[in-house]
């Protein structure tokens, strides 16, 4: 059985619908990221589930009891919010013992609990520390301990890590998922960071304009995207219009002037997704042209001119020559690298 | 930016003794050794100050000022706080309408105040009392304590109080625990310039005050309707000074540049 | 999230706001409309106050030129006062503004801290400065042999423009010094590189910026003086008065309640009127500017 369940939620301002029929099935235990841009829905759900607003129709259940009736106090929900929502006027400690305080636990546990959730976070040694004096990174600890020393039935993280830079937002990342690991709190993040999504999550819910665009695992949305969206949006790809024939045998699929093996499913009028690390150069494929070679380090970034439309391709560095700018090339790919699906109108 | 030149400072040294000049000769002459209104050249002398224990009703009105910028201050912050937190939070119908009726005693002239209060009062049989003072001054104080209350709820973090709220806090324990602390340095100071606007009323006050019931400054202008004395500079000079500290306690709270170009928006 | 509010209790802003706003309805806008209602009643020296309907008051302040000669030297005195502040306060602002940090917040305090100290006590300041043969200044300049007799101050027109404008400086200040702050720092550097000289930036650059400011000065000032009571009754005395020094004395002298009401109703309609009408016109004059 699900633990938490969003069933058919829609929100509405006015006329406005910001999230429609969105439903979700989280097992316990499970780390869970919705990721969208800004103004996909993903913080008025996520505001939902806390309590914040009410849904205009749908139903939220956690372990099958429904949520809707109880206010946000009485949830006991764990929320880290973007900006930490530190009390400003409370020690790092006092921040951490307040929601055992609200739930009357007693003196002696409450000390031993608040130490034990910074200690836990990184920071023994920092309970007499107001928030001012905090840096970022610790700040942020400090509500994540907030958030969990009070065992929450599910931990909802508000875009936590946009206001850490680059650097302190990858050990964060690490860190976080070690942590949740650890207390195996079932987790919802909410970001437009999408490396940040794959790299903490079981399952993420791609989101846009208030509707899901897929559910599904990190590899699963990013191997084989379910819309344009979700390919555009979880890093660079490249859209090919293609047609597949099953009236030859076998079936093709013609991309271009070049004919692959037509994989299951789909007939007719396709659009074809590539990553751009999957694409070579070979003798047959797609004719192209390279119009600027960029070097990056660990890897080319090449921009060609295909006869598709324009595409991009990545080769990793491994030291070997690369054709040059102005180069007439071929664009090649395992048909198991491409993923096909009916195309979009419009 | 480019510095002032020599006519600019000659300028502004001008301004800024034309300022304070008239502050500057109530303070020194309150220390005259003279029996009659002169700068003290020959030394200075507290006899002035001693006088007002002479003057009981000095005294006595100082204590009325005392307590009726405290209270009226007090009691006005009990209706701006929430006042206050519902502009700051929600948006409704009657919304703007309501912030400027809080804020209209700061249009309507003080004498109109003090003219209506006096006709109010007396037909409500409270004519002259302590009470009647203190609820006409809730009214002219009020703006100012919303006004500095309103600016601190609204710069303040509402994820802050929903993180309380998600922590299991409600109600009053939120108000009192996270809510209040949070906008307590407005609240403070929209307390400290309320007393101070309380304090130094005198327009609208001198229609309410009766013997009994007479504000500092309402005994002070009919003081210098008779003659004017070396006695009311020393007064005057215990005034400023005590004004003087309200404004310190300002400054150290809040930032006195804010409290006065204190825009007056009704949040954003 | 702005929607949180909307969502849970639509009824709570108005159970937050209801004392206050009772409040401001019990002992502010009723005692208003007394006052007004108040300006209609009959008033006789023995009988005292008539509750009828009756427009003799009116009438009274309409065909009495005493009246018209007092409103009229009490918006003269504002208008002064309006003026003589913004000539001078609005060049103070700026050079104010173009002072390094810690003197402006420095003269910033001492040009605005005023505003705070009682206007009994202010005023005081002048009198003992020009007050007849016992003004020190007046003192001074005559032991000086510069003067015979002494200048005229107290009880004057000029004195009472002189004070309030003393009084009211801060406001000006204030006001031109928030509109100072909108302005680009680097405006006048970028006005220079295309050769403008300081005459022409000050005229031409930051004048037209700051204007809203200082109209919007000269309302709070214009307004505070038309009804100012404090400094034209200690500067004026009985002898020359103003609209607010003449309603106090009918209510608290000659006792005549209706008369004194209705003088303090027509100045509070003339004020709102003039204020809302060139609040207006500013609005409508600067919109394209600052939107």
């Amino acid at each position: 059985m699900a633990y938490l369940e969003l069933d058919r939620v829609a929100k509405q301002f006015g006329a406005q619908t910001v999230v429609d029929d969105f439903s979700l099935s989280v097992g316990k235990g499970e780390f869970i990221s919705f990721l969208g841009p800004s103004g996909c829905g993903k913080t008025t759900t996520l505001q939902m589930i806390a309590g914040f607003l009410d849904p205009t129709r749908g139903a939220i259940r956690l372990e099958g009891k429904d949520l809707t009736a109880i206010p946000p106090a009485r949830r006991g929900l764990g929320i880290v919010f973007q900006s930490y929502a530190l009390f400003p006027h409370m020690t790092a400690a006092e921040n951490v013992a307040f929601g055992l305080e609200m739930r009357k636990v007693p003196r002696n546990e409450r000390a031993e609990r608040v130490r034990a959730a910074l200690a836990m976070v990184g920071l023994a040694g920092y309970e007499d520390r107001h928030p001012r004096r905090m840096s970022g990174g610790q700040q942020q600890r400090v509500a994540l301990a907030r958030a969990l020393v009070i065992k929450p039935s599910v931990l909802l993280l508000d875009e936590p890590l946009s206001n850490l830079d680059a650097k302190l937002r990858e050990e964060m990342q690490i860190e976080l998922r070690q942590i949740q690991r650890t207390v195996g709190t079932t987790t919802i993040l909410v970001t437009h960071d999408q490396n940040e999504a794959m790299s903490l999550s079981d399952r993420i819910v791609v989101m846009s304009q208030g509707k899901i665009e897929q559910i599904g695992t990190p590899q699963e949305t990013y191997e084989k995207p379910a819309s344009a969206f979700v390919s555009q949006f979880l890093g660079k790809t490249n859209d090919f219009a293609a047609t597949i024939d099953r009236t030859a045998a076998p079936a093709r699929l013609v991309v271009g002037s070049w004919a692959v093996p037509a994989p299951a499913g789909f007939n007719g009028a396709v659009t074809v997704s590539v990553r751009p690390e999957r694409i070579g150069f070979g003798d047959a494929g797609l004719t192209a042209r390279i119009v600027t070679r960029i070097f990056q380090g660990n890897h080319w970034l090449f921009q060609c001119d295909s006869e598709c439309g324009p595409a991009i391709v990545i080769r990793q560095n491994d030291g070997k020559a690369q054709p040059a700018e102005g180069d007439a090339v071929r664009l090649t790919w395992r048909p198991e690298d491409m993923s096909a699906r009916a195309r979009e109108s419009a | 930016m480019r510095r002032n030149g020599p006519l600019a400072l000659i300028f502004h040294t001008i301004f800024v003794i034309i300022m304070l000049a008239p502050i500057l000769v109530v303070c020194l002459v309150a220390f005259t050794p003279e029996g009659y209104l002169s700068l003290p050249t020959n030394g200075f002398s507290l006899r002035w100050f001693r006088a007002i224990a002479n003057y009981p009703e000095f005294i006595h009105a100082f204590w009325v000022s005392l307590g009726l910028g405290a209270l009226s201050s007090l009691v006005a912050l009990l209706f701006a706080v929430p006042a206050a937190l519902a502009i700051a939070r929600y948006r409704f119908r009657g919304r703007d309408a309501l912030a400027a009726l809080f804020l209209s005693p700061l249009m309507i002239p003080h004498v109109v105040l003090g003219i209506a209060f006096l006709r109010f009062f007396t037909s409500a049989g409270l004519g002259g009392s302590f009470a009647a003072l203190i609820i006409a001054h809730v009214i002219i104080v009020f703006p100012f304590a919303l006004r500095l209350t309103l600016a601190a709820a609204t710069g303040m973090d509402r994820t802050v109080e929903m993180a309380a709220v998600s922590l299991g806090a409600g109600g009053w324990t939120l108000f009192r625990r996270v809510t209040l602390p949070l906008i307590l340095p407005g609240v403070i100071s929209g307390w400290a310039l309320a007393f101070i606007q309380s304090f130094d009323d005198l327009t609208m006050t001198v229609f309410l005050a009766a013997p009994g019931t007479e504000t500092l400054p309402v005994r002070m202008f009919l003081y210098i309707q008779d003659n004017i004395d070396p006695l009311v500079t020393s007064v005057s000079a215990c005034v400023i000074a005590i004004t003087m500290s309200a404004l310190i306690l300002l400054d150290r709270f809040y930032g006195l540049d804010r409290v006065l170009a204190g825009k007056g928006d009704t949040g954003r | 999230m702005s929607g949180v509010a909307e969502e849970r209790g639509a009824r709570a802003p108005w159970a937050l706001t209801a004392p206050a706003l009772m409040l401001f309805v019990g002992v502010l806008l009723i005692p208003l409309a007394m006052t007004v209602m108040l300006s209609f009643h009959d008033w006789g020296q023995y009988k005292g106050i008539e509750p009828v309907f009756i427009l003799k008051n009116w009438y009274e302040i309409a065909a009495d030129p005493y009246y018209a000669e007092m409103f009229w030297r009490t918006f003269r005195i504002a208008i002064l006062t309006t003026l003589l502040t913004a000539l001078l306060g609005a060049p103070e602002a700026y050079i104010l503004n173009r002072m390094s940090g810690r003197w402006k917040s420095f003269f910033l305090l001492v040009i605005l801290g005023p505003l705070l100290i009682s206007v009994v006590a202010r005023t005081l300041g002048w009198a003992l400065l020009f007050g007849g043969n016992n003004g020190l200044v007046n003192k001074l300049l005559m032991s000086l042999g510069v003067m015979r007799s002494p200048i005229p101050f107290m009880f004057t027109e000029t004195g009472m423009v002189v004070a309030l404008a003393h009084v009211m400086m801060p406001f000006m200040v204030l006001s031109v010094w928030a509109a100072l702050q909108r302005l680009d720092p680097q405006i006048e550097n970028a006005a220079m590189s295309l050769g403008a000289g300081p005459v022409t930036i000050i005229r031409r650059i930051i004048m037209p910026q700051i204007m809203p400011g200082v109209l919007s000065g000269a309302i709070i000032v214009f307004s505070l003086s038309a009804s100012a009571f404090a400094t034209p009754a200690i500067i004026g005395g009985r002898r020359l008065k103003v609209a607010a020094t003449l309603a106090y004395d009918e209510f608290l002298n000659t006792l005549n309640w209706p008369l004194g009401a209705a003088v303090a109703t027509l100045l509070l309609f003339a004020l709102v009127l003039i204020v809302v009408g060139s609040n207006a016109l500013i609005e409508r004059r600067y919109a394209e500017v600052f939107r």
